[in-house]
């Protein structure tokens, strides 16, 4: 037991586990543990025909981490920085990524990038639908309830904020609109009046 | 083209968009014809991961047939049923060249501290994912293989991410034998951790979760004993209990950045994004051992930091192995593995979604319905 040299014995000899579980022990020798260990030279360069590969054609300033001492040669092209949100990024790629700075910025414009896009989106013929992009018919046509209820989940305790990170923003964008049109409305009505106000 | 892509936190739809080119002479497109949701994409589906953009397409574990090749080509041909690997890289850097796949420094110019990943955000790389029609596959003389022609699609596409991610998880866990093995998490990575450490012989496997039909799965495709936390006041003191005070000897996490167990965590993490993850299985694990054992982490975790007791690492003499998979490192292997029968990586498959129905196969993902563990995307095309 613990308190002296001896290990606390287990429950099933090796002879028993090999009978009960297929495979067992076939990767017992660290030989037949493709990762051990960690560093191992790979002469076959698994198939790539260069030391240095040629490099992508870079068709718009690629953003970098300033860690990297040049651009990769080979780089995604998907979503390139646009907007105030790209302003936030490529401003954000001005830090190493050993600054806070650098990940909260790249957050912020994350945040700054889905309004961005929601506000677009109002103005196209396919305009984001909180409502069948969440998915939410799931929880109808896949169990929602059963798959709850009687469940020992401990992740039910936060559940109930999800559509609160979803809907509460649309609903204070909704409720920040309605004020402003609302006080743009009383101004002209006010405006409206003082028009009729007689001249002394 | 069709794909699945991201409007902001808890949001997808598939639409239009245009098919991938070939940017550099080694790249190839691949039609995809099956795809899966990782565990992993939830923390992009969360908002959790640092510069993920708008109408990005997610997707890193990916099988399909080769459409088109770059001029440099030579290892693969239009035609080609071929399985994907989830590291994107370029073989001859200078951890490529050792083996280390996942750490490429070639592919990636967004960041250094991480390879190049499919359809994981800009952060890895910003390089559309597989969850679509087609995708962009770079140095496609690297990283795809054939896939063996007596291999079923729905073993391969779950051998790109899942099965080797699991089976290194394990190996970083230098088990030896007679171990006790505890794992933190019965999704699919912790599901095939569980199976690779009887395969290195470990004498007891002990898995942790709070979903009971994962832990079912946990006892059929891992033959590994159980616990739901939810069922103990303090899971930690239940394995000092069952290990005759010793503590394991081995730890894996493979829950990640999104862990459940301490509601604090969890929210100032997955909902308010103040930590890079939510670290309740790695703490776990750290108190869960032995003075002197060995935690290898498969879970992922954003680059934030996060509140890791790692007081208690230190005081215990911990041996802490990281990384993401090098899964063409895992291959042959793993391969063998199926032949034989020891891992079967299908039976972890729940649900097969549609790309149209994205939205719902997230959803059902996310919020864990219908007995949820592995669900795979089918493109329209496939």
């Amino acid at each position: 037991m613990t308190y002296t040299p001896h290990k606390p014995p287990l429950a099933e000899s090796p002879e028993q586990l090999r009978a009960r579980i297929p495979g067992w022990g076939v990767d017992l020798d660290p030989k037949d543990r493709p990762s051990v260990p960690k560093l191992q030279f790979q002469e076959d360069f698994t198939g790539a025909h260069w030391e240095f590969p040629e490099r992508q054609p870079e068709r718009y300033p690629r953003e970098r981490s300033p860690e990297h001492g040049m651009l990769t040669p080979v780089f995604g092209t998907a979503q390139p920085p646009s907007g105030v949100s790209g302003a936030i990024r490529r401003y954000a790629y001005r830090y190493s990524e050993g600054r806070t700075a650098h990940w909260l910025l790249l957050v912020l414009g994350d945040r700054v990038d889905a309004w961005e896009h929601h506000l677009k989106s109002l103005l196209t013929l396919h305009p984001d639908n909180p409502v069948t992009e969440t998915g939410v018919k799931a929880e109808f046509t896949h169990h929602g309830l059963r798959s709850r209820v009687g469940q020992h989940r401990t992740d039910l305790k936060h559940q109930v904020l999800d559509p609160v990170i979803v809907g509460g923003p649309w609903i204070a964008a909704a409720g920040a609109a309605y004020a402003g049109a609302r006080r743009v409305s009383r101004s002209l009505a006010r405006a409206g009046s003082d028009g009729h106000r007689p001249v002394h | 083209m069709r794909a699945m892509v991201y409007r902001g936190p808890y949001k997808v739809r598939t639409e239009e968009k245009e098919r991938p080119a070939i940017e550099h002479p080694n790249d190839a497109i691949v039609r995809v014809t099956l795809a899966a949701i990782c565990g992993s994409d939830l923390h992009l589906y969360h908002g959790m991961m640092p510069d993920t953009r708008i109408g990005h397409t997610f997707g890193h574990e990916i099988i399909g047939v080769v459409d088109e090749v770059g001029s440099s080509v030579q290892n693969l041909q239009v035609g080609d049923r071929v399985m994907i690997p989830f590291n994107i890289f370029c073989g001859t850097c200078w951890y490529c060249a050792r083996g280390l796949y996942s750490n490429c420094h070639n592919v990636n110019p967004n960041a250094t501290a991480v390879g190049g990943i499919y359809g994981y955000s800009h952060t890895t790389g910003g390089y559309d994912g597989g969850q679509a029609e087609y995708v962009r596959v770079p140095f496609a003389d690297v990283g795809p293989s054939r896939i063996p022609d007596w291999m079923a699609d729905e073993d391969a596409v779950l051998l790109t991410d899942a099965t080797a991610t699991g089976y290194f998880g394990a190996q970083l866990g230098d088990i030896v034998q007679g171990d006790v093995v505890v794992v933190f998490g019965a999704g699919p990575v912790g599901l095939v951790a569980a199976k690779s450490a009887w395969l290195m012989g470990a004498g007891r496997v002990i898995v942790i979760d709070h979903l009971d039909h994962r832990l079912e799965k946990a006892r059929s495709f891992a033959h590994a004993e159980t616990y739901n936390f939810t069922e103990y006041g303090d899971i930690v003191l239940e394995m000092k209990k069952t290990t005759d005070w010793l503590g394991a000897d081995v730890a894996i996490d493979c829950v990640g950045a999104e862990a459940d167990g301490n509601f604090l965590q969890h929210v100032t993490s997955s909902k308010l994004k103040l930590q890079g993850g939510s670290p309740v299985a790695l703490n776990w694990a750290i108190d869960s051992v032995r003075k002197g054992a060995t935690i290898s982490v498969m879970g992922a975790y954003g680059p934030l930091f996060s509140a890791v007791k790692f007081g208690d690492a230190m005081n215990k003499g911990l041996t802490i192995h990281t990384n993401q998979a090098p899964v063409k490192r895992q291959w042959p292997r793993l391969f063998e593995h199926v032949r034989n029968g020891y891992l079967k990586p299908s039976e972890l498959v729940t649900h097969r979604i549609p790309l149209e129905h994205i939205a719902e196969g997230y959803h059902i993902f996310s919020a864990k319905l219908d007995g949820c563990i592995k669900p795979l995307v089918v493109p329209s095309a496939a």
